[in-house]
């Protein structure tokens, strides 16, 4: 069979317009199967736009949007919770499908957070939302994954850890990931393609490639070619989320 | 059992009090209590065209309701003018066009104070069937779209993205609140409908930790209020709408003892 049937989403010169003015366009991708594509580029450049693009959140575009896939797991950049609508960890993780017990409280270990399971979502911290988000997202097995800025409000080893659980959860389910970052560090290391936007594709490609675009130098400054090296020190103690000190 | 007017009235307001309960919670979460109010607000045109046409008067006002909420949504689109004054645009307007086409319809006595705060304890065995029925039939649609309603409330973006189409969802809930204040306008009147909505939901809330409780309780208070107030206006001898209000306005002033309470012990 040909490589077309791997494509769980592909975007052909895709742009998105707000009042006569564009946010991004211009944009080709495309997600495959078991892949992680990541979108880069610095604020207002078109990334959670070119997201939404991609999710069919925005309907009049310009350009095209193949979409091959209903299972979708999307983690927004944004999401606020009014304090007028009571809702826990447990009953947000069943918003969009209806989800076992089991699978609720799998997901929510694998992030680190099966202890806030009861917690009403509005006194959760931005990180402890975050790793909610994600698991939520997992939860529902999708073959598209979509994250935007999943780590944000993280400490930084529950950063790392996070992003090879999303390594390790695009080779398990062999679903597609969308990931959007800032974090040129962790990000560079564990995807397979790497799109550099602002406003258009200023350059694509793996993450060796782009980090040498020169492009990509002008946008970020020469130090950022130079973070390809993966951030790493050991510890001898890792600490849980319910506060205990645990010897490796 | 349906011949004396007290058991009527009881079993029109229990009736209304099963739909308002769930509604209610949306209307509170989605912020759409003015949005409650202009279609209540409308509902005297929808009286009036029933009485100038000999149309049943619960069908009137849900075809003229709907309608108006129609013309905010295409009002929303033409124009930049904000929500609140599109809002209170139609508000006025239509209730304003509706006492006018009262004063035209001088052959027909209107009892305007029964319209305005309901006439509760004037519920015939037809408005009961209206009630009961249309209401079960308000709660089986929001049963089926309860999860894009809901995941659309809590967020658009992420129901969208996730195919559960919040586009539709939120059409066909503006046509339910239609309905709702059509089948309940004759207990509570138009102006006190959205009090009817609102402040169980929000007395809900101050006792609930999750959307289920939160309807769960919002039913019960309704139910309470209903009872609580239908046989206070038989005791005191006061009109029923707005004593059923007071007694929903009672229950809410019970409720903030108890997030006193909570407030105390947060985590």
């Amino acid at each position: 069979m040909s490589s077309n049937n791997n494509i769980l989403v592909k975007l052909k010169n895709a742009g998105y317009q707000l009042n006569n003015k564009f946010l991004v366009e211009g944009v080709s991708l495309e997600v495959k199967k078991g892949k992680i594509v990541t979108l880069i580029g610095p604020n207002g450049s078109g990334k959670s736009t070119t997201a939404k693009i991609a999710l069919g959140i925005y309907k009049k575009i310009v350009g095209e949007v193949e979409k091959y896939t209903d299972k979708v797991g999307y983690v927004p950049q944004k999401i606020s919770i009014d304090w007028t609508l009571p809702i826990r960890v447990n009953d947000f993780m069943v918003l969009t499908d209806d989800i076992s017990s089991e699978e609720i409280d799998k997901a929510l270990s694998l992030t680190g957070v099966l202890h806030l399971k009861n917690k009403n979502l509005g006194n959760l911290s931005g990180g402890e939302f975050q790793r909610v988000l994600l698991a939520r997202a997992i939860s529902k097995k999708p073959e598209l994954l979509v994250l935007d800025e999943p780590v944000q409000g993280v400490d930084f080893t529950g950063e790392i850890a996070l992003y090879q659980l999303i390594k390790k959860i695009s080779e398990e389910l062999n679903c597609g990931i969308l990931l959007i970052s800032h974090d040129l560090h962790t990000v560079m290391s564990a995807t397979d393609h790497v799109v550099c936007l602002n406003g258009h594709v200023c350059c694509s490609g793996s993450p060796t490639d782009v980090a040498h675009n020169h492009e990509y130098k002008a946008l970020f400054g020469e130090q950022a070619s130079k973070t390809l090296t993966i951030y790493e020190h050991k510890h001898d103690h890792v600490h849980t989320n319910e506060g205990d000190i645990k010897k490796n | 059992m349906f011949d004396d007017f007290f058991i009527r009235a009881l079993f029109a307001g229990i009736g209304v009090a099963f739909v308002t309960g769930p509604l209610g919670c949306f209307v509170v979460w989605r912020r759409l209590s003015y949005f409650g109010d202009t279609l209540a607000h409308s509902a005297l045109l929808g009286v009036t065209m029933a009485y100038s046409f000999q149309f049943n008067i619960a069908f009137s006002v849900f075809i003229i309701s709907a309608l108006i909420a129609l013309i905010l949504i295409q009002l929303q689109k033409k124009t930049n003018l904000p929500g609140d004054a599109l809002l209170g645009l139609l508000a006025h307007s239509s209730l304003a066009v509706g006492l006018v086409v009262i004063g035209f319809l001088s052959f027909i006595r209107f009892d305007i104070m029964g319209l305005l705060f309901g006439d509760i304890l004037a519920v015939t065995v037809d408005d009961l069937l209206i009630i009961w029925i249309g209401g079960a039939i308000i709660l089986v649609v929001l049963k089926l779209i309860w999860k894009s309603l809901f995941a659309s409330t809590v967020n658009y973006e992420l129901a969208e993205a996730e195919g559960l189409n919040p586009d539709r969802a939120k059409a066909i809930f503006t046509i339910l609140m239609a309905a709702v204040i059509a089948i309940s306008i004759k207990m509570v009147g138009l102006l006190l409908i959205t009090g009817m909505l609102i402040i169980p939901a929000a007395m809900a809330r101050n006792v609930s930790t999750s959307p289920l409780q939160m309807v769960f309780y919002s039913i019960i208070g309704g139910l309470l209020s209903v009872i609580l107030g239908l046989y206070s206006s038989l005791e005191f001898n006061t009109s029923s709408g707005p004593s059923i209000i007071a007694a929903s306005l009672f229950l809410f002033i019970l409720s903030l003892l108890k997030i006193k309470q909570t407030a105390g012990l947060k985590n």
